[in-house]
């Protein structure tokens, strides 16, 4: 992609333009783990990883509400900004994911902490 | 309030305790659990746990670093309560008196009468309960359960994906018509049957055969179903066999005001009151539902959470926290690979409809309504869209 090599950051992931994902919306990645990035009311842009740290749901289904997403399956709350998580059944935060945007393209820039993904799922290629 | 002690430390304990931390309470908490393991969650015990795809380390509800500085009382029993005093007795001859009671004992399974004295049957409702089925499955190829509601239907999905032989006795029409409706449990039985699992309607149980280790199980109309284990998932009764005599008022669980108050019941006294610093949550508790116009025990998850932040205000602010505004009950459930999700209620429709997907692919959300209004929505396999209507059906709701 054209503005991703004039970056000159390889480890920069374009996700998409910024019109085609309004407030209020999220877009799933499939990186690998999947990324989530979500657009808020307030219009902040974040990202973290999509698989739920309690068992294999994508938070991009899940309910936005302000800087918080409501796990789709059994409601545990993530901080998108922090990736805290807030009351079982999830228990561990989920990582978070820098985003930059770019002549109104959205970038994530994937963290190299490692994923804090629920038992039985695993980055492809790992054990 | 210096002194709060919560009976029960298992999901409704555990969260009220920590909404109370949360909410500013510094004084003393003592957590009084029958069970000598830390709280763990239970959903898993009929499903991944069963089928050996979580460990034990896995079902813990605390996180690792958590620090509640609570008094942990486990492996003992409160055996009494008088409410006036609010005093609990326990099963090892102590007592601790307290100025807030969070009374959160949870439910039992329900028994077949005939299993105690036969190996091979089981409820499931504990981490020993798990353990021991689990154990029994590793050697079983028949398995029959008895029951098709939530407990029943998990098992059963579990032991067919684990190759066993799986039949399920449900003595009405359909498993889960009383959560679902008739008409939509028919998709989730079709699941069943086309997994494998052999599923007899309208089925009563008669006997359980066997010497010592159970055999079969007799139906009232003479059939024979040969087993090698047995399941009863025949519902769950609340644990308040030791509130008789507190002065409590006792129903279908710990009868409780809409914020988690337990009601008086004094002899002469004002019948309707609620007992000063004692709350009920969880399983055990049936809070009042003015929009069902009665007492409801929840016994699910989502309720226990909800509910449990819910109590500790009003344990803290004495009674004069507003009642939360009450939410339909959101229900989840596995089955195979399938990921049931439900909320509100279905009895209260005059239509269902499939608004999304096909019943017969497994993947589909139905809307139940009363005349123009979304009452109830069944989701399978309908992760996202689901959780769009939960939000419409939660903030609609009065
Ligand atoms: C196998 C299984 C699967 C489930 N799956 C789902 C699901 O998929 N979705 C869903 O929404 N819900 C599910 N549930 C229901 C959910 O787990 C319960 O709603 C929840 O556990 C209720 O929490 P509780 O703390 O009120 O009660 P419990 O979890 O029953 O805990 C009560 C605790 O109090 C203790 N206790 C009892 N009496 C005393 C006493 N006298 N003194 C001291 N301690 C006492 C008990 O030993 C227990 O540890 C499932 C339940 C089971 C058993
Ligand atoms: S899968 Fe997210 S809270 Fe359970």
């Amino acid at each position: 992609m054209f503005l991703f090599a004039k970056l000159g950051c390889d480890s920069m992931i374009p996700a998409c333009p910024l019109a085609s994902l309004p407030r209020g919306e999220a877009l799933r990645i499939e990186a690998d783990p999947p990324i989530a990035v979500f657009h808020t009311e307030d219009g902040e842009i974040y990202a973290i990883d999509d698989t739920c740290t309690h068992q294999d749901a994508s938070l991009a289904d899940g309910w936005l509400e302000g800087c918080e997403i409501e796990c789709p399956l059994h409601a545990s709350r993530f901080d998108l900004r922090t990736g805290e998580v807030d009351a079982p059944p999830a228990k561990r935060p989920v990582r978070t994911h820098r985003v930059v945007v770019e002549n109104d393209v959205v970038f994530v820039v994937p963290s190299d902490a490692p994923p804090n993904l629920p038992p039985g799922v695993t980055v492809k290629g790992q054990a | 309030m210096r002194i709060v002690c919560v009976v029960g430390a298992s999901l409704a304990g555990l969260l009220t305790a920590r909404a109370l931390r949360a909410q500013g309470y510094d004084g003393r908490l003592v957590l009084v659990g029958a069970e000598t393991h830390r709280p763990y969650d239970r959903p898993p015990l009929s499903k991944d746990f069963l089928k050996g795809a979580l460990d034990e380390a896995d079902l813990a509800l605390e996180a690792d670093d958590e620090d509640l500085g609570a008094e942990w009382r486990l492996g003992v029993a409160a055996v009494g309560l008088d409410a006036a005093a609010r005093r609990v007795r326990l099963s090892d001859g102590t007592e601790v008196e307290a100025d807030g009671i969070v009374i959160a004992t949870g439910a039992s399974a329900r028994r077949l009468p005939g299993m105690d004295d036969l190996a091979g049957v089981h409820t499931l409702r504990t981490l020993d309960d798990a353990r021991s089925l689990r154990h029994d499955l590793a050697s079983a190829k028949r398995m029959v359960v008895i029951g098709g509601g939530f407990i029943g239907t998990e098992v059963a999905a579990t032991a067919c994906d684990l190759g066993l032989e799986v039949t399920l006795v449900e003595a009405g029409k359909t498993p889960l018509a009383g959560v679902v409706g008739a008409q939509m449990a028919e998709a989730i039985a079709a699941l069943h049957e086309r997994r494998g699992v052999r599923l007899l309607r309208g089925a009563r149980v008669a006997e359980l055969t066997g010497e010592e280790r159970v055999d079969g199980v007799r139906l009232t109309d003479g059939t024979l179903l040969p087993a090698d284990v047995v399941v009863a998932g025949i519902g769950a009764a609340p644990n308040i066999a030791w509130l008789h005599g507190s002065g409590l008022r006792l129903g279908d669980g710990v009868l409780c005001d809409g914020g988690g108050r337990a009601i008086h019941d004094e002899d002469g006294g004002e019948i309707g009151d609620a007992a000063p610093g004692i709350v009920a949550v969880g399983d055990c508790a049936a809070w009042f539902d003015p929009a069902l116009g009665r007492y409801d025990r929840c016994e699910h998850w989502t309720a226990a959470r909800r509910r449990a932040a819910v109590a500790a205000e009003t344990l803290l602010s004495g009674g004069a926290a507003r009642p939360a505004r009450q939410r339909p009950a959101y229900i989840w459930s596995d089955q195979f690979d399938v990921k049931i999700q439900f909320v509100g209620h279905a009895r209260h429709a005059d239509t269902v409809v499939v608004e999304e997907g096909n019943p017969a692919d497994h993947s589909f959300l139905a809307v139940y309504r009363q005349g123009e209004r979304p009452v109830a929505v069944l989701g399978v396999n309908q992760v996202r869209l689901f959780s769009r209507w939960r939000r419409q059906l939660e903030t609609a709701a009065v």
